[in-house]
């Protein structure tokens, strides 16, 4: 009797397992009807009021509530995409600016490229023109001096032999004689001075 | 007493008995337990809609993923028609859901274990969806009893039973919340009186029970409050839009 005192101190159950399976005398209290009628009306009394205030004062509150936050949300987005397409758009500017640019580059350098070719070409042109003219006149000096330089050289030979002639003899001589003289020589060496 | 399991469901008065006519509406522990959870979803969601800051406070936060997760859950199931039940269903919802949560709280009433509660719910239910579904299509609404693509033989049998199945609708909805509450808290008072009678060297394993049970019964409580909101919109699908 004192061990299983004992051993009922120690599961504390001496007085507990009495209780705790002495279930099945009451039976489910749900099926007692005395309260229905009052849990009946307490409930559609508390959810009554409970659907009045929620659906009258709070719920529109809360989805009035997300409305504006999807319409601010969609306006911060449309903004951004705004700023996109302006910033897109000044870039693209920007872009056309320098190919633009970058084509009157171009066109410039070709254009004084082009010039500077045709003004060379003018230049050389006119070079050429001149350095020709010159050097027909030269021709034509020279082809005239060809021309004068045998009559001169004869002239100056007869001159001279006829000079040389009268200081020797002291006389005057024929200057015609002197001249078949001298035209006969230089017929003779004409082609050894001027043949070359 | 205490350790009778079923002792937990017991309604008692509190204050006066207080009498219309012959039907005794007095203030019990139940009535209690339903203005608590009332006054809770009240609070919660006040609180909750008061302020409107683009990022919301954690109260709001609250209140707004529960709005979103009803209508969501409205709109899946029963489409775009059942918008002006939206409050009805998350009154609903958050009842049940309070209900439940607050019958986890040790010593406290679960308003949702009794079967005449949860019954009345469901017989609302089923009779405003009723009314809801000869409103919206006249007698045409008796075409849910007969499925399309069945063959004329089984007809008046299939027809039975459709009628026998949506008569059981209320019945199903009720007792389904009502009988999960019930068996969650027996069980898990009939293993916390197993701690109790064995003690400090036995009671570990009926104790790690309990700890696993109350989170459990915590998922069962916002399970059934889910299921019973759901099979609520899955009703008013069928009286909104007729697929039969």
């Amino acid at each position: 009797m004192d061990k299983k005192y004992f051993i009922n101190l120690i599961f504390l159950n001496l007085f507990f397992s009495k209780e705790v399976f002495a279930a099945e005398s009451g039976g489910m209290p749900q099926l007692d009807p005395e309260f229905w009628i009052s849990q009946i009306f307490w409930l559609t009394f508390t959810f009554g009021i409970l659907y009045l205030v929620l659906s009258k004062l709070i719920l529109p509150k809360i989805s009035a509530n997300l409305e504006l936050r999807k319409s601010q949300i969609q306006e911060n987005i449309e903004a951004a995409d705004k700023q996109r397409e302006d910033s897109e758009s000044k870039l693209r500017e920007y872009d056309e600016i320098i190919s633009k640019s970058k084509l009157d580059a171009k066109k410039i350098f070709k254009e004084t490229r082009e010039k500077a070719l045709k003004d060379i070409n003018l230049k050389k042109d006119t070079l050429d023109e001149q350095i020709n003219e010159e050097l027909k006149k030269a021709e034509i000096e020279i082809n005239s001096l060809k021309k004068t330089a045998p009559e001169k050289i004869n002239k100056i030979a007869i001159e001279t032999s006829s000079e040389i002639l009268k200081n020797l003899m002291g006389t005057e001589i024929n200057n015609s004689s002197i001249s078949a003289i001298v035209d006969d020589l230089s017929k003779k060496n004409e082609r050894k001075y001027y043949d070359n | 007493m205490a350790a009778n399991p079923m002792t937990q469901f017991e309604v008692y008065r509190i204050g006066p008995e207080i009498k219309i006519g012959p039907f005794d509406i007095s203030f019990t522990n139940a009535s209690l337990f339903m203005i608590v959870s009332s006054l809770a979803i009240l609070i919660i969601f006040n609180l909750g809609s008061k302020k409107n800051s683009m990022i919301p406070s954690k109260i709001q936060l609250l209140a707004e993923l529960s709005y979103t997760f009803v209508s969501k859950m409205i709109s899946d199931t029963a489409g775009s028609k059942a918008k002006p039940y939206f409050a009805f269903i998350f009154s609903l919802f958050m009842f049940v859901l309070f209900c439940n949560m607050f019958g986890m709280i040790p010593y406290t009433f679960t308003v949702t274990s009794h079967i005449i509660v949860t019954f009345v719910l469901a017989a609302f239910i089923f009779i405003g969806v009723t009314i809801i579904g000869f409103i919206k299509h006249g007698f045409g609404y008796l075409k849910l009893f007969v499925p399309s693509g069945v063959p004329i033989v089984l007809l008046p049998l299939i027809v039975i039973i459709e009628i026998i199945s949506y008569l059981s609708r209320p019945i199903s909805l009720s007792v389904r919340l009502f009988a999960n509450m019930m068996a969650g808290h027996t069980m898990m008072k009939v293993f916390g009186g197993f701690v109790i009678s064995l003690g400090i060297v036995g009671g570990w394993l009926p104790l790690s029970f309990s700890v696993a049970l109350t989170g459990l019964e915590i998922l069962v409580a916002f399970l059934q409050a889910y299921v019973f909101a759901i099979l609520t919109c899955i009703y008013l699908n069928d009286a909104l839009n007729l697929h039969h």
